[in-house]
């Protein structure tokens, strides 16, 4: 009943999919623990982060079937918020409060701006308006450096609790010292899964399900009584200000801010791949898309630097297993999971389950 | 008495064509008034310009007395305009049940309701449930309305509408395509309507015993103009009606 709750209803529904997102979880809660090194918890955290992110894309992308290219414009005004807030105003909760309260603030208003001017208009159009106010505020993020810091970013320091130098206890717990950067994983991990299951009950609510009629039948939606720019509004206004909020915990993170960490299209593109991988409208697709994606990123060049070494014999392997190449294979990756799986990972699953 | 629904003049242009052309009609309350025509004639044309799907070149639309020429198909579904669709106009991927919950999700008010769980809300599957009995689809909630044969598609276009609750009822073509055994299932729930006093019902149908045995009152457009009114039998025997439309039944 709790797990009803809590879930909104709407379970993994597929027992693959339910010992996926348990390891996944068991994974991510036990990293710092079993996978000693920075590298490993800094992917662990990123993941936590995208998983926010991409949830928040699925709900106007796979729910709403809006096609919008300004998400990471928010994404990256919740991260400048925190980096901003807290270069001027010092280290402290107060800072990441303001930070974060005149982020949302700012990525409401453009939000609702975006949207009652240009979610009438044809889809295709719409894509192309939120393209254009993306490279519009990149390029006004590097150009107020004196604000932002321009091409450099912005370095900052997060409050004491956070700061990698605070520690809980001198000594250290099973071989992991009790540090700042252990605690801020760990609440990350915590703010992570109660926004998620936050964003789980808003699709899964009345609301939610007028969403999915939308994408379905936008015309028989209306005719059915309900005002589609409403709720498509409503719904890109929700899903800025999650992606808003995942940049607030990017830039917390990182103790840093930059045009290349938070507004890059690069990362447009990851969260549109990671999103399409999971299976979109899903919401469980953002976690599996999200984790597979990253670890994928973040280790198919090791991987490929084995390969390599080990093929070293023969050039055309050597050549083709080369590090550099690495994008590539997650590219070709990715075309083939879409190829395979065009429902995403979590579609096809559950597919599997009812036709048992 | 006010009619229930009643248009003036109304008038839509498509380019050159005039599609709808001056139509004025009053419906009363607890009639059923049927419209026939050839195709082509504008019927499924008024039918939009009624319920808001399209925008009148000119003219006006009167519910209840009061004008809603202005308002958007959405409002007008909401203050009681109700539309069953010519062509199959479901929610493709969607269930059955879903296809009507929604409406009936809709009627109760509740879309804007971000915090509460949809199947928490009982009463609503529970009243989706219902209509699908009387469109005979039970056995069919969980299939996607895409799957359907077309028959079962054209019962859960009209279950969409019962759902709705509506005050007045647009049926276009409700049993176009359906196989004989299926129509008894929509013509019976037309019936049960007629027997309340409060609804209103405009019904186009090709098929004239059907026209015969449920309408008060028959309207027929040509051309996007209309061109007769009255009681059934007279207006099924005036000259205009031989030639423009059971000419064409005559000669199946
Ligand atoms: N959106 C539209 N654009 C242009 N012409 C239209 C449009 N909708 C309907 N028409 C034209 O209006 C006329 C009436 O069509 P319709 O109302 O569908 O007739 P009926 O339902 O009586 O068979 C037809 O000539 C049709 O081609
Ligand atoms: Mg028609």
């Amino acid at each position: 009943m709790i797990l009803r709750t809590l879930f909104s209803g709407d379970m993994p529904r597929s027992r693959v999919l339910t010992v996926l997102l348990l390891l996944i979880l068991a994974g991510l809660l036990l990293t710092p623990f079993v996978f000693p090194g920075a590298k490993s918890t800094n992917v662990a955290a990123k993941i936590c982060i995208f998983i926010v992110l991409v949830s928040s894309f699925d709900l106007v992308l796979g729910y709403t079937g809006i096609v919008s290219f300004a998400h990471t414009m928010f994404f990256g005004i919740g991260a400048y918020g925190v980096a901003i807030a807290l270069t001027h105003l010092g280290p402290t909760w107060g800072a990441v409060a303001t930070g974060v309260a005149v982020a949302l603030v700012l990525s409401l208003a453009l939000s609702l701006l975006i949207g009652l001017f240009s979610l009438r208009v044809k889809a295709m159009f719409y894509a192309m308006i939120t393209l254009a106010v993306a490279t519009a505020f990149m390029t006004l993020a590097s150009q107020l450096s004196d604000i932002t810091g321009g091409e450099d970013g912005l370095s900052f320091k997060v409050p004491t609790l956070l700061q990698p130098s605070f520690s809980l206890r001198e000594a250290p717990f099973m071989g992991v010292s009790l540090d700042g950067k252990l605690i801020s994983f760990y609440l990350l991990m915590a703010v992570t899964i109660v926004l998620f299951l936050v964003m789980l009950r808003i699709v899964n609510s009345p609301f939610g399900r007028v969403l999915q009629a939308i994408r379905e039948n936008e015309f028989r939606a209306e005719a059915l009584g309900y005002r589609t720019v409403v709720y498509r509004t409503v719904s890109n206004v929700l899903s800025a200000l999650f992606a808003t909020l995942a940049g607030c915990l990017l830039a917390l993170w990182l103790r840093y801010n930059g045009p290349d960490t938070s507004l890059s299209f690069e990362i447009m593109i990851d969260i549109l791949l990671m999103v399409v991988i999971g299976g979109m409208g899903t919401m469980y697709g953002s976690i599996v898309g999200a984790t597979l994606f990253l670890v994928a990123q973040n280790y198919l060049q090791d991987l490929m630097k084995i390969g390599s070494t080990a093929a070293g014999g023969v050039p055309f392997l050597r050549n083709l297993l080369a590090p550099d190449r690495w994008l590539l294979w997650l590219g070709l990756l990715f075309i083939l999971s879409v190829y395979r799986f065009p429902t995403g990972i979590v579609g096809r699953l559950r597919s599997k389950r009812s036709a048992a | 008495m006010t009619f229930a629904l009643e248009t003036q003049d109304l008038t839509i242009r498509f380019g050159g064509h005039v599609a709808v052309n001056a139509v004025s009609c009053g419906f009363e309350p607890g009639t059923l008034t049927a419209i026939v025509g050839p195709n082509g004639a504008g019927k499924t044309t008024y039918f939009n310009l009624v319920s808001g799907q399209l925008k009148a070149t000119s003219g006006k639309v009167f519910l209840h007395g009061q004008d809603i020429s202005s308002a958007s198909a959405p409002q007008r579904s909401r203050r009681g305009i109700g539309r069953a669709f010519q062509l199959t106009n479901l929610f493709p991927h969607l269930t059955v049940l879903e296809n009507i919950r929604l409406a009936v999700q809709s009627r109760a008010g509740l879309g804007l309701n971000l915090w509460s769980i949809w199947s928490d809300h009982r009463e609503l599957i529970g009243r989706a449930e219902e209509i699908l009995e009387t469109v005979a689809l039970a056995g069919k909630r969980d299939w996607a309305a895409a799957a359907l044969p077309h028959g079962d598609q054209r019962k859960l276009e009209v279950a969409i509408l019962m759902a709705l609750e509506p005050d007045v009822f647009m049926f276009d073509e409700p049993t176009a395509g359906m196989s004989v055994d299926e129509v008894p299932v929509i013509l019976d729930l037309i019936r049960g309507l007629k027997t309340r006093s409060d609804k209103t019902i405009l019904l186009v149908e090709h098929k004239m015993d059907v026209v015969r045995e449920l309408s008060d009152r028959i309207i027929v457009l040509h051309n996007g103009a209309l061109v007769a009114d009255g009681a059934p039998a007279e207006v099924i025997a005036s000259p205009i009606v031989q030639e423009a439309y059971l000419g064409i039944e005559v000669a199946k």
